[in-house]
């Protein structure tokens, strides 16, 4: 248990009649990126700032890296990185004005907030642009800003809350690089040359090899599957419960060879007949396709049975074919059996 | 029977030497569902702005409802609903208050309707709940029902579901499917792939110009060329090193635990023999499927 970064159990926390963390219980461990994921309001910021003493739950504990935040917060606090949803940035300061005042308020010297600053501006890709005014970074720039000054300290947790949010694909990209870099060794061993005694080669190396156990955790907020599923493990949030956890693979998983994929014209006589077809479960529209969600075992059934009943209707059948399930297939059939 | 709703040709808004909409071209059709897929800053408001006859064209132009958009923006503006993610719904309002008051901007004072369009949002038995005790989803389905209230024939969707889980989009699109079926067409911009996915067609937009328009299965497979494969490998970071560097694979990315590969040349047994001969353990290698966002990072390359 004590390798476990993050070790929480049974979170409670109300305001007034709203449950907004009902019973969460979470588990860390060292390398490893974590995504919180539900909708606005299904309780993701509220356990963050359970996790960095911002907010004390009415029940649970929580140890966040060794350290029991409710004695101990600001130990605790000193190993955590937070990008919140609303990050502030000095758009007059320099980008290495900006990480210098986060520095100095987690209380790092002089002596060592600068090589520090420098060797993560390197590491987030604003080597060249540190002496540039905040306010005249591009989107993607400013959020490699944000997680430059959450990393300045050289936190052990990071926690991450809803990112990506309003930045376009490439930058996404781009940030789930550093973010997956950041856990995994050989980049990490960047970050942590300097804080070896001697930084020798085979120091660096052993560095890499033992961050397995050393290695930095993410914990990241999210409502998109897309981003859900570049986590190593999920937690699927719904009224402030995690109503399943597992990684990406293993949930997608649970609904393999029970989606098919159904293509045609007119597509609401296509879902009218996958509608009726018994081994149906569900039908959901996605743009120019449906998503049959079937009873377990049931697909070739399904596949085999349906091209006639779509041709009696009149209809045309351009493609019908089992696909691998999405996360977004997985949380929805989970929140069917999770109503209550 | 499908109809031309929105014709644009060459629509260009320059401001200053920033071209905010570059010389696109598109049309859309009766009941159709389309997407407007792009980040923040790439043109997709300055569009609909010169389609809403609010703002100008420097060149080009572009019919809605068969009206031209600057010369006759008053019969656009009225005949279009419009609902934005920033949209003000009064908190202190319950959801009918909200959509009576709406309502009276345009004019409506039938109640019926205004029931009618409650209903068609969903909310029927939540006329009495103050706004601000509604979740995220509800939110969005009364912005709809103001969007909607005078029965417009063309639909305005700006983000219209972010920050919901998959079972509030859901069901926020499947009242959007039901309307298009009732013949009301639909533009939706957005900048969310798990958003775009439900529409019927998708433009890609970046840096003011429309890289290309089609359904996403067409667009997945004309712009994919090659396979998709999920690559679980340790370590990863030397897999990916590797892989980047074989003729023949597109790309490769980090996806968390394991590595996604888009590879036109480059078979599963050939990545799983070259990472092994490196000393990379290979657990498995399973195929994957194309992603809009696949589409969006080839084209913006």
């Amino acid at each position: 248990m004590t390798d476990l970064l993050v070790n929480a159990t049974n979170l409670h926390k109300s305001f007034g009649d709203n449950h907004a963390v009902d019973g969460v219980s979470l588990h860390v461990k060292p390398g490893e990126i974590y995504g919180l994921v539900g909708s606005d309001g299904a309780g993701k910021t509220t356990t963050m700032r359970l996790l960095v003493g911002a907010l004390r739950p009415d029940e649970g504990e929580i140890n966040v890296c060794g350290f029991d935040v409710s004695k101990q917060v600001e130990q605790a606090r000193s190993q955590v990185g937070y990008l919140s949803q609303r990050f502030s940035l000095y758009e007059d300061l320099t980008v290495l004005e900006n990480i210098r005042f986060f520095a100095e308020v987690r209380g790092l010297s002089q002596t060592e907030w600068l090589p520090r600053s420098l060797e993560i501006l390197e590491f987030v890709g604003l080597g060249n642009f540190k002496d540039r005014r905040a306010g005249q970074l591009s989107g993607g720039m400013k959020q490699k800003l944000g997680l430059a000054s959450a990393l300045v300290t050289r936190p052990r947790l990071l926690l991450l809350d809803e990112p990506t949010t309003g930045v376009d694909p490439v930058t996404r990209q781009d940030f789930w690089q550093l973010v997956i870099k950041l856990v995994s060794a050989p980049a990490l061993s960047v970050v942590e040359a300097q804080r070896a005694d001697h930084p020798s080669t085979s120091d660096f190396a052993k560095s890499a090899s033992s961050s397995a156990q050393d290695g930095v955790s993410v914990i990241i907020s999210t409502p998109y599957m897309d981003e859900a599923s570049r986590c190593h493990r999920v937690g699927f949030m719904k009224l402030g419960r995690i109503i399943a956890e597992d990684t990406p693979y293993n949930l997608r998983s649970r609904l393999a060879e029970r989606v098919l994929e159904l293509r045609g014209s007119p597509i609401n006589t296509l879902r009218h007949v996958a509608h009726h077809d018994e081994d149906v479960e569900d039908v959901a529209a996605f743009g120019d396709k449906l998503h049959l969600r079937v009873k377990e075992g049931r697909a070739q059934a399904v596949i085999e049975r349906l091209p006639a009943g779509i041709t009696a209707q009149g209809a045309e059948l351009i493609e019908l074919r089992s696909i691998p399930p999405a996360l977004e297939d997985v949380f929805i059939a989970l929140s069917e059996t999770n109503h209550d | 029977m499908t109809e031309t709703v929105i014709s644009v040709q060459n629509l260009t808004r320059r401001f200053g030497d920033f071209v905010a909409v570059d010389h696109i071209n598109f049309e859309v059709h009766t009941g159709e569902i389309v997407g407007y897929l792009g980040p923040n800053g790439s043109g997709k408001t300055t569009t609909i702005r010169m389609l809403l006859g609010l703002l100008a064209p420097s060149e080009g132009q572009a019919t809605v409802l068969g009206y031209d958009v600057f010369a006759q923006s008053e019969e656009v503006r009225s005949r279009v609903g419009y609902m934005s993610q920033k949209f003000a719904i009064y908190d202190d309002l319950t959801s009918l208050e909200n959509l009576t008051f709406y309502g009276g901007v345009y004019g409506i004072t039938d109640k019926a309707r205004i029931q009618r369009t409650l209903e068609l949002v969903g909310l029927k038995g939540h006329e009495s709940t103050l706004t601000r005790d509604m979740s995220t989803g509800w939110r969005q389905r009364l912005s709809l029902g103001i969007a909607l209230v005078h029965e417009p024939k063309l639909l305005f969707l700006d983000e219209p579901t972010s920050g919901v889980d998959p079972t509030a989009r859901r069901e926020f699109w499947d009242l959007i499917y039901e309307l298009a079926e009732d013949g009301v067409t639909i533009l939706v911009t957005t900048h969310y792939m798990d958003e775009a996915e439900y529409c019927e067609r998708v433009g890609v937009m970046r840096a003011g110009k429309l890289l290309a328009m089609d359904t996403p299965t067409a667009l997945k497979r004309s712009i994919i060329q090659g396979d998709v494969w999920e690559v679980y490998a340790q370590p990863l970071e030397r897999g990916l090193d590797l892989l980047s560097a074989v003729e023949g694979v597109d790309r490769v990315g980090l996806a968390g635990d394991h590595l996604r590969v888009i590879s036109s040349q480059v078979q599963k047994e050939t990545m799983q023999r070259l990472l092994t001969e490196a000393g990379i353990s290979v657990e498995k290698i399973e195929r994957g499927e194309a992603s809009l966002e696949d589409v969006f990072l080839s084209l913006a390359r």
